[in-house]
């Protein structure tokens, strides 16, 4: 028996307007290096910390979230160690009494509840960035590093959960669910390319129920494609040294993106010794009910809970998805589902139209700038046969690239299902004429024809009449022939 | 030569201007500085821009025109502040401390950085990186450490107040030492932004003067919350100077027998024996008290401001601002070798303490235990303040000693502090005033109260100095053949 | 503790704490620490064990500030007092030892 055990060590930055100790930008992306930078955050003599009160209410609300127990006594710690991007030499961390502990996430797997726990929250600062410079893009061949602190202090939450997960397509499935929750809280961007989520994983792999194997730590996996890719190579990797019946050397591995496997990093002299002791320049942290009870009230109804009710308005699981996945387009939905009853039709006009208009200009739902009164009177419309769907179609890309009211627009150009049958009549008969070729194959038994000519009835009018009406009216004149 | 209310008084009647009143003091930098080495830097084109904004001012402001001299681990923007190191030698500071921003909002003039013990660890001003700074009653003796320079200038005229640190003594110790009055606040009482950190859960800042009254008004300006110090305390501030001059008659004080005859040398307690006939006639009651746990202190506060110390002292590293070895090809050897020549014996030797006191397998039966003993020694003094007022002890329990004498035995160096430590492991204020002279060496007491009853304290020091005022003895400019 | 292996621990701790000694100063300070080590032992003659640690001496909790950008250093002042800068970045040496 081969079980993977994997778990996770998550960081996210909180979307702050400031740092987590000063009040510096967070902006960091597309800066010149060193110029959203203070005193404080670079570590000058002298200086101290103020934490942000939004970071600590971003952190308990994600505890909140992942249903864990928020602790009423917690602690900033100092984690002490020497590297270049680190300005002070240690960086402010929580180390005994985390925000947060105990909680989980449910994943759905092939259909199966799986509940991954999360050990704990904790809120900390990040670090600068390096740049080597020298012959080779790797740090063994960089000449020498530029040290950028635009990053530096930014907040981060650090999630760890505990060795729950058994396959990399749950790993991934985890940290996409975490990351649709931190979105939806509107706590973290949550983007993994940018840096914004970043995820270590700790592997080991279980030759008996109850005995741990030695787990190794991968590094930079910078998507959660790479991180599945990873957790793959790395399983196997493990399991042929196992089957050879050597032993797994306890160590932090580097996800080598280029060459798809893992590689060792350098082993380290001595291990770490953090020296971890509590923050003297910060005060502890008290959370009181009432402080609780005000951040449980903003958040908002979350992923799971969406999900559920989606289901039971019969959509779906693909399409329950496909909403759940996007929070503004899920909100959009309720929206509009507030004003109109049939979940499915209007599922139908969001992921058809809407969607593939966002595909096409490689936007994201929340870019659109959509009134869900306006979008559920034109679905309704053609609920009623006042316009026709292609019309519909029409308006509603003018409507979401130039911002045009649909309504007056259909008003002003007469868009409205033509009815008067003997216009319609006089439009056939001059396609009839037209179009003798066609005609002639109709005739001859030809009898698919007609959508042709239907399509260039519809041209004629515009689009504004009925598919059916014009269809039994062709079929009439057609037979008279 | 002059308390802050004569020089009130010059400006007033119009006797000197502030351009005046200054240059006198730097005259008197000029004729000590040869023998004492107070000063570290004089920074004169500041100096001049200072007093040129100060005409656009309030005269009224509590400190128009009052020249101050500040520690040299204190920031000023744009005057060089070296904490006595050369790792910082050349460090021209972004900003300054909350502390100087408020002096200078009030009116004073920043004249000079004072020397000290590197980054303020010593109690003897000889581990300054350049040089160290001598008693002005005895230029063979130390001014006591780590503000040496703030004590000293004070002690010798060349500033009429200053600005220290003290973290287990640093303010009291030298002032006992030259004869002035030297006062320690409550922690959290005045702003630590700004004051490079030693250890950052007993550091605070305090005044340096020559009476009760310039001790109060200077604290009345730099203390007071400060957001950007979260350990600053939010709580109002009393007016220092109302309870100035008020009877203290029927208050208690403490005598605790574990600081009055264990370890002080008999020069020290015959001088201090005086001061119990003054606390008779001030109308007090003695009580003897017993602070057992005092006997840990030593121990429990070189463990907690050593492992603090190693990690404040950790930005230090040749990357940001300071001093780089540029021999080294890689990093690891740039950090040792800019901190391993950066730093002085002293600093070292603590940071290995330090660092080895919180490292694995040593935390819990060093720091750890430390913190535990912390509070004990927290909790007895809380105590003894329900029984008694003030509690009052010797500031140092040897007289001012030669230079040498002691920075060979550090352990014998620590034992110095062994008064003044106690405050600083619970908190509490306390100020340290000239008692006596023997062998015209200057011999301090200290006096101790609660939390954040500066004003109860500066009353009673005040009610002291009206039976023992040296704030008008002066040492005398030593013979040129002497150095 | 041996001395000698107190001397060990000395250097494992000076790099823990990167600091160059010189082989006087590894000498001396083995001497000095011991000493100073040994006169700490005084603190476990403490029982302590229902002693909560103090880390702070001020009953001080939830110190924070909103979250509001404030006028940040300029960039000539962030570089004051560096040793040494290229292109906006704070120029260190090469993190790895160069391979024999």
């Amino acid at each position: 028996m081969y079980k993977p055990v994997i778990g996770l060590e998550v960081h996210a930055q909180l979307s702050t307007k400031t740092k987590l100790f000063c009040s510096c930008s967070t902006e960091h992306e597309n800066l010149p290096p060193n110029t959203n930078v203070c005193p404080i955050c670079m570590g000058f003599p002298g200086v101290l910390p103020v934490v942000n009160k939004k970071a600590v209410e971003y952190a308990i609300k994600a505890g909140l979230a992942l249903n864990c127990e928020i602790s009423n006594y917690s602690k900033f710690d100092r984690k002490n160690y020497f590297y270049p991007d680190l300005p002070k030499g240690y960086q402010i961390s929580q180390y005994d009494l985390p925000l947060c502990r105990n909680g989980y996430i449910d994943l759905y797997v092939d259909g199966e509840i799986k509940r991954v726990r999360i050990k704990r929250i904790h809120l900390e600062e990040d670090a600068g960035k390096l740049l080597h410079i020298g012959s080779g893009d790797r740090l063994s061949e960089s000449d020498y590093s530029l040290v950028d602190f635009n990053r530096a202090g930014i907040p981060l939450i650090e999630i760890v959960t505990e060795p729950d997960i058994n396959s990399p397509k749950e790993a991934r499935l985890f940290l996409q669910e975490l990351r649709l929750i931190l979105r939806y809280l509107g706590i973290s961007s949550g983007d993994m390319e940018k840096g914004s989520l970043r995820c270590d994983a700790n592997i080991s792999i279980q030759t008996e129920e109850g005995k741990f194997g030695t787990r190794t730590e991968i590094k930079n996996v910078n998507s959660f494609f790479s991180l599945e890719k990873a957790l793959e190579y790395e399983i196997e990797r493990q399991i042929e040294i196992l089957k050879r019946g050597e032993e797994v050397i306890q160590e932090t591995r580097h996800w080598d993106e280029k060459n798809q496997k893992t590689v060792s990093l350098r082993s380290k002299e001595e291990a770490e010794d953090y020296r971890y002791f509590p923050e003297p320049d910060l005060p502890p942290l008290m959370v009181t009910e009432e402080m609780k009870n005000k951040l449980k009230s903003e958040i908002p109804e979350l992923p799971a809970k969406r999900r559920e009710r989606y289901l039971a308005l019969e959509l779906s699981p693909v399409d329950v998805e496909i909403l759940v996945s996007d929070k503004d387009l899920s909100d959009f939905f309720d929206k509009a589902l507030r004003i109109y009853g049939n979940a499915k039709n209007l599922h139908s006009w969001l992921s058809v139209e809407i969607l593939s208009y966002l595909n096409e200009n490689k936007l994201e739902f929340k870019d659109l700038d959509i009134d869900s009164e306006r979008f559920v009177k034109l679905i309704e419309m053609v609920d009623k046969n006042e316009i026709t769907r292609p019309v519909a179609k029409e308006v509603l890309r003018r409507y979401l690239t130039k911002k045009e009211d649909p309504l007056v627009i259909i008003e002003r150009e007469g868009l409205r299902v033509v009815s008067d049958t003997s216009y319609l009549q006089d439009i056939i008969k001059n396609v009839i004429s037209n179009n003798s070729k066609a005609v002639e194959d109709w005739k001859k038994g030809k009898k698919q024809v007609i959508n042709f000519l239907v399509g260039q009835v519809m041209k004629e009018t515009r689009g504004r009449a009925s598919l059916d009406v014009v269809k039994n009216l062709l079929e009439e004149e057609l037979n008279k022939l | 030569m002059r308390t802050l209310r004569e020089i009130k008084k010059i400006y007033e009647n119009k006797e000197a201007n502030v351009k005046e009143v200054v240059e006198s003091y730097l005259e008197k930098i000029k004729e000590w500085e040869p023998y004492i080495n107070a000063f570290l830097h004089i920074p004169y084109e500041d100096i001049e821009k200072q007093i040129k904004e100060l005409e656009s001012k309030s005269p009224n402001l509590p400190l128009y025109g009052i020249p101050i001299a500040i520690k040299d681990n204190i920031l000023t923007k744009n005057i060089k502040t070296t904490c006595a190191s050369k790792i910082l030698e050349n460090f021209i500071p972004p900003y300054d401390a909350t502390v100087v921003k408020r002096l200078k909002e009030n009116g004073a003039i920043i004249i000079g950085k004072t020397n000290l013990d590197e980054f303020a660890m010593g109690s003897s001003c000889e581990n300054s990186a350049f040089g160290p700074t001598k008693n002005p009653w005895d230029i063979e003796r130390v001014p006591g450490g780590s503000s040496g320079g703030s004590a000293a200038c004070v002690s010798a005229g060349e500033a009429p107040i200053s600005l220290g640190s003290d973290t287990g003594g640093s303010i009291r110790l030298p002032a006992s030492f030259t004869g002035v009055i030297g006062l320690k606040p409550t922690y959290g009482l005045v702003s630590r932004f700004g004051l490079v950190a030693f250890a950052s859960s007993l550091d605070q800042i305090g005044p340096f003067g020559r009476t009760v009254e310039d001790i109060a008004i200077t604290l009345q300006i730099i203390a007071g919350h400060d957001p950007m110090d979260s350990t600053s305390s939010p709580y109002e501030i009393p007016n220092y100077l109302e309870g100035l001059g008020k009877s203290v008659k029927n208050w208690r004080v403490g005598i605790p027998k574990e600081l009055w005859y264990k370890g002080v040398s008999e020069e020290v307690l015959k001088t201090l024996e005086n001061s119990f006939g003054v606390f008779k006639e001030m109308g007090v009651t003695i009580e003897e008290i017993s602070l057992p746990s005092l006997e840990y202190a030593l121990p429990v506060y070189y463990i907690i401001s050593t492992s603090e110390a190693s990690s404040n002292l950790a930005r230090y590293d040749g990357v940001k601002y300071g001093y780089r070895d540029f021999t080294a090809e890689d990093l690891i050897s740039m950090y040792k070798q800019t901190r391993g020549k950066g730093f002085g014996s002293e600093v070292k030797r603590r940071i290995i303490l330090g660092t080895y006191a919180l490292s694995a397998g040593y935390y819990d039966a060093y720091y750890l235990k430390a913190t535990k003993v912390r509070r004990l020694i927290r909790i007895e003094f809380e105590e003894a303040f329900k029984k008694v007022d003030i509690i009052a002890s010797p500031t140092s329990p040897v007289l001012p000693f030669k230079l040498g004498e002691r920075i060979s035995d550090p352990l014998q160096m620590y034992l110095t502090d062994i008064m003044t430590i106690p405050v600083n492991l619970a908190g509490i204020p306390a100020i340290s005033m000239p008692a006596g002279f023997y062998n015209n060496l200057p011999v301090g007491i200290q006096f101790m109260s609660s939390f954040f009853t500066e004003d109860k304290l500066l009353q009673f020091a005040y009610a002291y100095q009206q039976f023992v005022d040296f704030s008008k003895k002066y040492p005398t400019l030593p013979n040129k053949e002497r150095v | 503790m041996e001395r000698r292996d107190f001397k060990e621990q000395l250097k494992k701790t000076a790099h823990l704490a990167r600091l160059h000694l010189t082989p006087e100063e590894e000498e001396l300070f083995t001497k000095q620490l011991q000493n100073i080590l040994d006169y700490f032992k005084k603190l476990q003659e403490l029982d302590t064990s229902n002693v909560e640690p103090m880390a702070h001496v001020l009953p001080l909790y939830n110190i924070w500030r909103e979250d509001e950008v404030k006028e940040s250093i300029s960039q000539e002042e962030a570089f004051k007092n560096a040793p040494e800068i290229e292109d906006l970045g704070f120029k260190i040496p090469r993190i790895m030892k160069r391979e024999e």
